[in-house]
């Protein structure tokens, strides 16, 4: 008998129309699936596709206006659908337990931890005080926390993403349950940190013999950990099976064309331009240094372009289009200085594309702030195409703009919602006079058809467009002043799989045509891999290692780099061979437990 | 749209329809009585009664309708635009001038509103604009506080971080996405302050500081009424009850103003 099965789940949730009637609105629909005791299911789906909507309506934690219409849930043979929620409390934690997605949001922050852990256990009345002090304590140290007895007096303010994702696990955990639900559990952490948890999910589910029902849109994650899959579109369910067969031949369209554009599965040729070529011809093969990144990065950029083709001419070698010199960041936390960007220095060849890659806090997205002159650097110096941006003011700060333009990672917030698609467009022209109105519409026309946007979008609002319209929409303001230089800051992270790589894609075309500089930031190894020449790696404020893309993933240098790769969901199905990344390298496993010790000391 | 919100409306815009043109609702005058049928119940002929001089009660609130609303309208009117102007200055300009801004706003926030209206009027001697004017500068604090802090969250988003990165000026920003961004609900706040200025405005009336007798209004006719109060209940009560409608109506669409886009 299966631990878990669902049978023809069908759920729908009631809006309030425009004049308050209600209507009702399938999320899912005849759903079914089994999950076997001690076994991974994963449900992947991108955005809208019905996945959580499944695993909230399995422990009957559906939102207030969510409505389970049909189907039966057994648990151990017994039909929970439509049990009183009275009821589902003595399932929930005992037999099921849930690991949420957001860490963040996910704890009473005015709580210890530890008085949370043993909420459950109080709750479903597990010993008296002394013995739940006790367990909680045990918890804690299961669930791999240093110190356990001092983390479970802390607050979730005192603790880390990483850490405060295990408290969630050891409350999940706590009655060991035969069911353990876990909702994008590392969304929202750093890719290490996903790997640690991912890992630590795996070590109790190996130890107890319980069931995970893993819900993520991450294919890699769902390839790496799951035993079976379930792949759902529209809140129905495309294709089930092994995970291995799935992925191996999947039988589905969309399956295919979900893992045709996974960043981290599709593994394709790096980059190959005359640019990069020229660089490798002259770059050392391991920069350990910032200060020798540099130096390689000016080789770079003096070789770069002309290169091939300039053999033996004795013309000046032209301006790289961006170039970093020692950029420096301090801010004041507490009275003592926190240096945020510590000696970054870096070029760009003008027409590459050159990645900042890092977790959160490295310092990259201030890096690109103080490029874009968003935030001004304590020292060091940022010039665009060998102008130096310092201290330029007023109207020569607004031609800097023209040059530079940013595209931001959230596309729901970087768009004025009470503006129309042809006003956000419109606005850079507006605010450099470039043209008169009539002119000025014609180029918003020009430049949505670039991004492939219909004309029908111009009078819509930014509300009514999907996420990967909107981060078009984005990408045609930044183009619509003629910029040399676009800083991408995180850009494809929020969207889903299938929109990223048509984002990507859309990128690439257009430095291709418009000879665009771009300075991608991203967390996102599996995407920077895909569309940049040259790459940094940053730790802590500093750049840890830079080189072209091809040598810093099939020759990382540095340990940290090493660790990061070894830490991209996904790689242990990738066919060997294909891309020669040596992914899983001995030295990791010491980077990884130094990881540890800063995510311990935080 | 539910019921209550459907109610509310229908009894703003009858009221706005009494300012602007009483005479389709009462064929009374609501100035001359006839003494003959002085301190009448209410009835089939007079629907609120009439007062001690015979003048016909719902007439007089009727008429009344256009000097309590004009002057919740100024009242709000002043702070709406005082209010929200200094909040998007301080809030946008930040540094010492937001400092400033925000202690004389925390200074005019710490006295009771009945007594800087007082205060304002016996600079500026009473009257009807006077009065609304006295009522909309006490409003000024809590719109401008409202304005600022919303303006402090619209600076911060990215899309207005983008339109200074598109070479947008700080004041061509400011008009065209940080002002549209905020009012919300500063205009939630409009509303609701609609219906404490018309109390307000009552208030100021019934102490005598507003329009002068035999002009209809509707504070001052409940503390015309008050001197009946125990023949003629109906000369306290009717007014009353539709001062508090009308307050209720304002303070039910406001709260659906906020949850709009909220």
């Amino acid at each position: 008998m299966s631990l878990l099965e669902v049978h023809d789940l069908t759920v729908s949730y009631t809006r309030r129309g425009r004049w308050g009637r209600p209507h009702a609105r399938p999320a899912v629909h005849g759903v079914s699936f089994a999950v076997e005791p001690g076994e991974v299911v994963a449900v992947v789906g991108e955005s809208g596709s019905g996945k959580t909507t499944t695993a909230q309506a399995v422990i009957g934690l559906l939102p207030p206006n969510g409505r389970l219409d049909g189907g039966r849930i057994l648990l151990g043979g017994t039909d929970i659908a439509g049990w009183s929620q009275r009821r589902l409390q003595a399932v929930r934690g005992a037999q099921i337990g849930l690991v949420p997605q957001d860490p963040a949001n996910s704890l009473n922050p005015v709580k210890p931890v530890g008085v949370q852990i043993g909420e459950a256990l109080r709750i479903h009345r597990r010993g008296d005080r002394r013995t739940i002090t006790r367990r909680v304590v045990e918890l804690l140290e299961r669930v791999g926390l240093p110190d356990p007895e001092v983390r479970a007096r802390q607050y979730p303010h005192e603790l880390s993403g990483g850490m405060r994702q295990r408290v969630l696990i050891a409350i999940a955990v706590a009655l060991a349950p035969r069911l353990i639900i876990a909702d994008e559990p590392t969304s929202a952490l750093d890719v290490t940190v996903q790997k640690r948890i991912l890992d630590l999910i795996d070590d109790l589910r190996a130890e107890s013999g319980t069931a995970v029902l893993l819900v993520t849109h991450d294919l890699g994650v769902a390839a790496d950990r799951s035993d079976r899959m379930v792949v759902m579109k529209d809140g129905r369910i495309e294709e089930r099976g092994a995970t291995r067969a799935v992925l191996g031949a999947p039988q589905a369209a969309y399956t295919a064309r979900l893992l045709r554009d996974a960043p981290a599965l599709r593994a394709p040729r790096f980059l190959s331009t005359e640019v990069t070529e020229a660089v490798e011809a002259v770059e050392a093969v391991e920069v350990p240094e910032a200060a020798g990144a540099a130096r390689a990065a000016a080789a770079t950029g003096a070789t770069g372009p002309t290169g091939p083709t300039g053999t033996g001419a004795v013309c000046e070698p032209p301006e790289p289009a961006v170039v970093v010199h020692d950029l420096v960041k301090e801010y004041r936390a507490g009275g003592r200085p926190f240096r945020a960007v510590d000696g970054v220095s870096f070029e760009v060849p003008r027409g590459t594309t050159h990645a900042l890659v890092g977790e959160s806090g490295s310092g990259k997205t201030t890096t690109a702030r103080m490029v874009m002159r968003l935030a001004e650097p304590t020292s060091g110096s940022v010039a665009i195409g060998g102008a130096e941006t310092a201290g330029l003011r007023g109207a020569r700060l607004r031609a800097l703009r023209r040059d530079v333009q940013l595209v931001y990672q959230n596309p729901y917030g970087s768009l004025d919602p009470r503006q129309s698609i042809a006003d956000i467009v419109e606005e850079p022209l507006r605010n450099f006079g470039l043209g008169d109105r009539p002119a000025r519409r014609e180029r918003v026309r020009e430049l949505l058809d670039r991004v492939a946007l219909p004309a029908a979008v111009l009078g819509r609002r930014a509300r009514e467009l999907s996420g990967g319209q909107r981060q078009r929409v984005a990408i045609a303001r930044a183009l619509a002043p003629g910029p040399r230089v676009v800083v991408l800051d995180e850009a494809v992270s929020a969207l889903d799989v299938s929109v990223q790589a048509q984002i990507l894609d859309l990128l690439g075309e257009l430095q291709r045509d418009l000879g665009l500089t771009y300075l991608f930031i991203s967390h996102d190894l599996a995407v920077v891999r895909q569309i940049s020449h040259t790459v940094s790696v940053m730790s802590k404020g500093r750049i840890v290692e830079t080189g072209t893309t091809r040598q810093l993933f099939e020759n990382p240098g540095h340990a940290y780099t090493r660790a990061l790769l070894a830490a991209v969901p996904g790689t242990a199905h990738r066919p060997a061979g294909q891309d020669g990344t040596a992914h899983r390298l001995p030295a990791r496993e010491g980077a990884a437990r130094r990881l540890a010790g800063q995510e311990a000391g935080r | 749209m539910r019921p209550g919100l459907i109610l509310s409306w229908a009894l703003i815009v009858l009221v706005a329809l009494w300012a602007l043109v009483p005479g389709v609702f009462t064929g009374y005058d609501p100035i001359a009585g006839i003494p003959a049928e002085k301190l009448r119940a209410p009835g089939p002929g007079h629907l609120f009664g009439t007062d001690a001089v015979g003048r016909d009660l719902f007439a007089r609130v009727v008429h009344g309708a256009v000097n309590s609303l004009s002057g919740a309208f100024v009242a709000v009117a002043v702070g709406l635009v005082l209010g929200t102007l200094l909040g998007l200055v301080a809030g946008s300009v930040r540094g010492a001038l937001d400092e400033i801004v925000m202690r004389v706003v925390d200074v005019l926030l710490s006295v009771p509103g009945l007594l800087l209206a007082l205060t304002v009027i016996i600079l500026l001697g009473p009257g009807t604009v006077n009065v609304a004017v006295a009522v909309g500068v006490g409003s000024v604090a809590s719109f401008a506080r409202l304005a600022r802090s919303e303006v402090v969250r619209v600076r911060r988003t990215d899309y207005v971080e983008a339109a200074f990165g598109s070479g947008g000026r700080f004041a061509a920003v400011l008009w065209r996405h940080v002002l549209p961004n905020s009012l919300v609900p500063v205009v939630a706040l409009a509303a609701l302050q609609f219906g404490v200025a018309i109390l307000a405005i009552s208030t100021l009336g019934f102490l005598g500081y507003g329009a002068e007798p035999p002009t209809p209004e509707w504070g001052l006719l409940i503390s015309e009424g008050r001197n009946y109060l125990a023949t003629a209940w109906w000369l306290t009560t009717l007014p009353g009850t539709v001062v508090v409608a009308v307050v209720l109506a304002a303070s039910r669409i406001s709260r659906s103003i906020g949850r709009e886009d909220g």
